[in-house]
């Protein structure tokens, strides 16, 4: 039977072409994920090791809170100085200690001013010349190590990243005013935060100091051993030489083991996500291959009643069937595997051109991937094949002997029908119960419910074939004429084989669609939040944490034209859990000018007024979902905890209970009662009002007035309303990107459905030809038929994906935090997708489409 | 008269009838070099209008490729072929096509219909295809006289072999074409049924003036048609007026003794 399945796999070669290609596009998918993020990972690897080359031992400051308060600027203190340095270096083993400063600091490019590389990942350290001159860490490529306050250098892809060349003047900033300095020198790294798309700047060790710690400390020591030292027996002397509370000390080896670890969490995140749209893909190949088994079977009844009759068993049948289908899942997914590691080339480069930014490094291809890919490829096809194969095994010999070709009698669709409504029923009552419960807890009851309702529509779908098609038939009849009618007629023919290759399609559909409409959705509540409330004409933010200097701050007040400048600093406080009830945790107090506040934000009490939070120095205002959650009135006192100073409980009284406002969060009160409490004095936000609204000019001279920052984000309301938007469409973007090779796959299986029918309809088509049906005509009879396929999927795919929208969608504007979400129907963009249905099905019917119109209509109508 | 002295090109209609169809030096030639098999070799015929004329021969005498030939399914390779006025080796694909959709009616020995459409969807195709009016009377009569009446709704796969053969003969009626050929109609059913379907072919002939060209190798067949042309080896060899089966049956057995003996 071995020979009989080699026979028919290479007998059918082109009919099994558009399968084989389904198989490889969902192999090459896995294979490029795995072999994508192998490659990233083992750069990576190789890059924190080699940085970590001489490392023996690194000792780490921790942060020390001053019992003063919050720290007044960027700066921090350590307890690493020369004196622990020359103490660590005088331990037996050591062969050196590098005194390491460090900071981040974004630079401005050259052209434009713009900030450059990786938010996080942008450090500056500072450069230790060794006895020659040179620091031995940072080789020299051009010029020579920063030496005055004025100096700087650059890391060489840093510099390429920004523009700057020796001599130019180099704008960077931290928290406060940008600082200019020249560059001198470019040096080389092996640090894989820069390979990784972070910037790299040096400065004099004293400069560094300056910039982010005191005189005289450092925040790192790299401890060099001699050859043969013990890296642990190492670390555990220096650390009997520190308190635990002034320094982490960690091992090379250890602190490797920790990168790598951080490096394979994040790499795995990604290929996680990479992976389940291969998994959506390969699902859609899974349809696709199993029609074509159907079809294949169909169309080789009597060869294989023949076998049955001449003596093979049923279990014969179906291996013989199970192996040439792993054979194409073998060959196809081999194919597949050598696709997919050029996708994992170009996916290295895509990500590194949207600013990922990853390490150098060659291709790895690693047997596990090989193996992983392969079998995917294989297990899929059989199974896949495996239902046909059970249709070919009931095949009784006695077909063998009819001689004339009796339609195959087909099998009724009752149970079918039955277990499809039934699911889909299911899956409705669930999303219905879903559409009532509010938060991302109920997620995975939402998820059970689609994919629980999605089966139900694919197991369904030979009966919702038929209205659906005879619907478009009516149009397409109306519109073309007989071919219009006999396009509607052959799709109806067989609702399995229609209702497959539309199901494939709508997977991909009802995924883009129902991610279209909650993306539409929460954008339009997005966008009426982020000016909700907000009475200020701009919005002035950093990135990330780095914040605003509170001095600086106040210039802007001092612009004419400027009525109000209210500061927004934020301490995180925790509840007492079993006070608060189950709803008790985390917080965020803002801290603000309570006598402006109301000025920059629209400001509704529900309980108490500003008056009462002014009135008392421990007195807060909080909104009124957060008052619900842990149960709070106006007039209570509660007790808080503000983490990092040996969490002394803290009493607050509720002097307010106030709407929710975006602007505010779940509380404020004063920069008084709120700074204590702070780690670091900064602002968060700075809200602006003016006189005369936001302009180009005032908006330069806050920027300005705030030292020119290239980090600033100055933002009036319309920057507010595109930055959320560009968040989402990003996302949603990336999102169609990856469903598009599903949708490829579908597309690969409407050209095979045509390719096989047009095959089976050879006789019919000579037929048609001879009494009067033009090439044209007959071509047209195709396209209209994909294209009634097409638009099958597409319609099943976006009604589902509206329906699974809508209810997903009232978990988020049934939650307090998002009320403002209202399910909005982007027509446009629907009416795109239709389009696109529309133009997918002529395009996939243009070669089934044309070998039919080619096919020879005397040979046609002679073919057995 | 001998067979060797009929001159090849001597196969006219009768004076007194208006030919329908015509074949002029007829040559189709199949392959080249070694592989070249020469199907039709300069034949000269004519099918007279409003007759049902026969074309037989044994298998590989070429009948099927001057069916084809004439009927426009297949390129000539030398001569003319005409129907009516056309001369069918001057026309494109397109025009070939509409020409049979307009003119030309066709019965095959199986797989007339398609599977999807009702019996009467099947006889009215034609004329779907052209976008033509339907002749509701025309479409009645022939209903009627193939007996069709109570199964219009049907699916060709709830027909019989000899029902559905029965649509295929309303089908290429209905459009009231110009000549309608016939491929070996009966050959695939049992003797009643080719019988009613040969009934029907004779009575659109002498009922409604239909033109009738049928190939087959089945002289009992043959002997419903007003003429029958014998082919031989890509040749037209003789010809029979009014015929019987037996006559027919007769003529061909000396074909064959001939065939043996040369």
């Amino acid at each position: 039977m071995l020979r009989t399945a080699l026979r028919n796999l290479f007998a059918h070669k082109a009919r099994l072409m558009m399968t084989a290609l389904a198989v490889l596009l969902g192999v090459a998918f896995v294979a490029g994920t795995l072999i994508f993020s192998d490659t990233v990972g083992e750069a990576t690897k190789n890059a924190s090791s080699r940085n970590l080359k001489d490392v023996a031992v690194s000792v780490q400051a921790r942060a020390t809170d001053s019992p003063d308060g919050p720290r007044q600027d960027s700066r921090w203190a350590t307890a690493l100085d020369q004196r622990v340095a020359d103490r660590i270096r005088a331990l037996p083993g050591v062969a050196g200690v590098r005194t390491d400063v460090t900071g981040e600091a974004t630079l401005a490019a050259r052209d434009d001013g713009r900030p450059v590389g990786n938010s996080g990942q942008n450090q500056v350290v500072n450069y230790l010349p060794g006895k020659d001159g040179s620091d031995p860490r940072y080789p020299l490529v051009r010029g020579r190590g920063p030496a005055r306050a004025d100096e700087i250098a650059l890391a060489e892809s840093t510099a390429k990243a920004v523009g700057y060349r020796l001599g130019d003047t180099v704008r960077l900033a931290t928290d406060g005013p940008a600082l200019e300095k020249r560059l001198v020198g470019i040096v080389a790294t092996d640090d894989p935060a820069v390979n990784a798309g972070g910037s790299l700047a040096l400065l004099d060790t004293a400069t560094a100091q300056k910039l982010f710690l005191h005189p005289g400390q450092f925040n790192e020591l790299l401890v060099a051993a001699r050859p043969g030292t013990d890296q642990a027996a190492l670390a555990a002397e220096v650390r009997r030489l520190l308190p635990a509370e002034d320094a982490w000390v960690a091992s090379g080896d250890e602190l490797a083991a920790q990168q790598a670890q951080m490096l394979a969490q994040k790499n795995r995140t990604l290929s996680r996500t990479l992976l389940v749209f291969a998994g959506i893909a390969l699902l859609v190949g899974v349809f696709i291959i199993a029609n074509t088994f159907t079809m294949l079977i169909s169309q080789r009844s009597r060869e294989i009643a023949l076998l049955r009759a001449v003596g093979a068993s049923r279990r014969q049948v179906v291996r013989s069937v199970l192996i040439e289908a792993g054979m194409l899942g073998l060959v196809s997914s081999a194919a597949g595997l050598a696709f997919g590691a050029g996708i994992a080339v170009g996916l290295r480069s895509f990500l590194g051109a949207q600013g990922a930014g990853f390490p150098d490094g060659p291709l790895v291809i690693s047997p596990t991937a090989v193996l992983a890919s392969l079998a995917v490829g294989v297990v899929v096809t059989v199974l896949a094949a495996w239902l046909p194969s059970r249709k070919a095994a009931r095949i009784a010999p006695v077909q063998a002997l009819n001689t004339i070709d009796a339609p195959p009698a087909m099998r009724s669709l009752a149970w079918r029908h039955t277990l499809g409504a039934l699911l889909t029923a299911a899956g409705i009552a669930v999303m219905l119960v879903v559409s009532t419960l509010k938060g991302t807890d109920n997620l995975p009851l939402a998820m059970a419910g689609s994919a629980l309702t999605l089966i139900g529509v694919m197991v369904l779908a030979p009966l919702l074939s038929r209205p659906l098609i005879f619907l478009a038939g009516l149009v397409t009849t109306r519109l073309f004429g007989i071919s219009g009618k006999l396009a509607k007629d052959n799709a109806l023919r067989n609702p399995r084989r229609t209702a497959a290759t539309g199901s494939a399609l709508m997977i991909g559909l009802t995924l883009i669609t129902g991610l279209t409409v909650v993306s539409h959705s929460a954008q339009r509540a997005e966008d009426k939040m982020a000016t909700t409330g907000l009475l200020a004409d701009y919005m002035i933010s950093t990135p990330e944490s780095t914040g605003l200097d509170t001095k600086l701050s106040q210039n802007v007040a001092k612009i004419p034209g400027v009525t109000a400048m209210t500061p927004m600093r934020a301490a995180t406080y925790t509840t007492n859990a079993a006070a608060s009830g189950p709803g008790g945790g985390f917080g965020r107090l803002r801290g603000s000018d309570l006598d402006q506040i109301d000025k920059v934000t629209q400001l509704t009490f529900v309980q108490g007024s500003l008056e009462a939070v002014k009135r008392e120095r421990d007195a807060i205002a909080v909104s009124q979902s957060s008052a619900r959650k842990h149960g709070w009135r106006a007039g209570d006192t509660v007790t808080v905890e503000f983490p990092g100073q040996g969490t002394k409980p803290t009493a607050l009284r509720i002097g307010a209970v106030y709407q929710d406002n975006p602007v505010l969060g779940d509380s404020f009160a004063s920069t008084t009662l709120v700074d204590p409490h702070l780690h670091w004095l900064r602002n968060d936000t700075l809200l602006v009002k003016t006189d005369a609204g936001a302009s180009p000019a005032l908006a330069r001279q806050i920027r300005k007035a705030l030292g020119d920052s290239p980090l600033l984000k100055i933002q009036d309301h319309d920057d507010l309303r595109k930055e959320i938007a560009g968040q989402i469409d990003t996302a949603v973007y990336m999102i169609y990107g990856l469903l598009a090779m599903a949708v490829v796959i579908a597309v690969v299986g409407v050209v095979n459905t045509l390719a096989m029918s047009v095959f089976e309809r050879t006789r019919e088509i000579g037929m048609l030809r001879a009494i009067g049906l033009d090439r044209r005509q007959i071509k047209q009879m195709v396209r209209l038929e994909s294209v009634v396929i097409s638009l099958f999927g597409a319609a099943l795919g976006m009604g589902l994906g509206i329906f699974l929208a809508w209810a997903g969608g009232q978990l988020l504007s049934n939650s307090e935090s998002f009320k403002a979400y209202e399910m909005a129907m982007p027509w446009e963009r629907l009416g795109l997708f239709v389009l696109i249905a529309l133009i997918v099905g002529v395009l996939a019917a243009v070669w089934p489409a044309r070998r039919a119109a080619r096919l020879n209509m005397l040979q046609a109508i002679g073919t057995e | 008269m001998s067979l060797a002295a009929v001159p090849r090109s001597a196969f006219p209609a009768r004076a007194a009838e208006a030919v329908a169809a015509c074949a002029t030096d007829l040559s189709k030639v199949y392959g080249q070099g070694e592989t070249r098999v020469v199907a039709l070799d300069s034949v000269s015929v004519e099918f007279a209008r409003a007759r049902f004329t026969a074309i037989m021969g044994p298998s590989g005498s070429g009948k099927s490729t001057l069916m084809h030939c004439m009927a426009g399914l297949d390129s000539v390779t030398g001569g003319s072929a005409r129907i009516g006025d056309v001369e069918l080796a001057q026309l494109n694909d397109k025009q070939l096509t509409r020409l049979r959709r307009d003119r030309v009616g066709f019965v095959f020995q199986a797989f007339n219909l398609l599977p999807t459409l009702t019996a009467l969807e099947n006889i009215t195709l034609p004329m779907d295809i052209a976008g033509r009016r339907l002749d509701r009377e025309r479409l009645g009569r022939v209903v009627e006289t193939v007996g069709l009446a109570s199964r219009l709704g049907h699916r060709p796969a709830q027909l019989s072999g000899g029902q559905q053969q029965r649509v295929a003969v309303a089908r290429a009626l209905a459009a009231r074409p110009e000549i309608i050929f016939a491929d070996e109609p009966t050959g695939n059913l049992d003797s009643r049924s080719g019988a009613e379907v040969l009934g029907f072919l004779r009575q659109s002939v002498r009922a409604m003036n239909q033109t009738v060209v049928m190939v087959t190798h089945d002289p009992v067949a043959a002997g419903y048609a007003d003429r029958v042309v014998f082919l031989a080896d890509g040749r037209i060899v003789d010809e029979l007026y009014e015929p019987t089966a037996d006559a027919v049956l007769d003529r061909m057995r000396r074909f064959e003794a001939a065939g043996r003996t040369s």
